[in-house]
């Protein structure tokens, strides 16, 4: 028989994939208004996707699947002086929704502080199993 | 099996369940942003009597009580789990665990008492 899956792998796991998502936030974050010499060069949003590991029924944790780029499009700038602008005087600045970042951002940190609760109400409850007829 | 029986009553299956339970409140939780995850749970007082049945095991109780959560308000995504819900079952199992834990050392401290012969 495998091991079982246990309350700390699957809390423990999910805290690593909402520690990803606050990774990307913060790489979004730091890339706003960032500026590029072409459309296709502008830095693009990256978002993590979530995936469920089921073990058993009911019994799942959760795993990064993969890491898009947003298609929020890179908006375009006419700004003749700047030391990348094109031929046409033109930059393109990254494609970054900073107020989407930011809710994103407050939502993975909430979801992680939830996780860390789940492990420390756990712990406890095993801690008081073990100490049971002493 | 049997000894087990006499000894804790209810009391061990019921640990045992409201054990798994944390796990299942616990998956909920760990895939709140998950998109398309459906929340599941049992319920309790079915799998109870499904468990202390005369030909009940755990896992068949866990089979046949569990299901999904229907949620109060659909998320875009198709996920189901409702954050406020799946907190306030997980912190009440919780208390339920602790409750059902006291329940088996007071059966404990009697035994040994009585098999001390104080």
């Amino acid at each position: 028989m495998d091991k079982p899956m246990s309350i700390f792998d699957i809390s423990g796991r999910a805290m690593s994939a909402q520690l990803v998502r606050l990774n990307a936030t913060a790489s979004n974050m730091a890339n706003a208004g960032t500026v590029a010499g072409s459309a296709e060069g502008a830095y693009r949003a990256i978002r993590p996707v979530f995936t469920p590991i089921a073990e058993k029924p009911g019994v799942s944790t959760v795993t990064v699947k993969e890491i898009v780029s947003s298609d929020t499009p890179a908006t375009k700038r006419h700004d003749p002086g700047h030391p990348l602008a094109d031929a046409n005087g033109d930059v393109w600045e990254s494609g970054v929704d900073s107020s989407a970042e930011l809710v994103d951002m407050v939502d993975a940190s909430r979801m992680y502080q939830n996780n860390v609760q789940v492990l420390n109400t756990a712990k406890s409850l095993v801690l008081e199993t073990l100490r049971i007829g002493k | 099996m049997s000894i087990e029986n006499e000894l804790f009553g209810i009391h061990g299956k019921a640990l045992a369940l409201r054990s798994q339970r944390l796990t299942l409140l616990a998956s909920n939780i760990a895939n709140a942003s998950t998109p398309g995850y459906k929340a599941q749970d049992i319920d309790f007082d079915k799998a109870l009597a499904t468990a202390t049945s005369e030909q009940g095991s755990l896992g068949g109780a866990l089979k046949e009580a569990m299901g999904y959560r229907v949620p109060l308000q659909s998320a875009e995504d198709g996920n189901t789990v409702e954050m406020s819900t799946e907190q306030t079952l997980f912190a009440e199992n919780a208390v339920k665990y602790r409750t059902t834990l006291s329940f088996l050392e007071g059966r404990l401290n009697t035994i040994s008492r009585a098999l001390r012969g104080e």
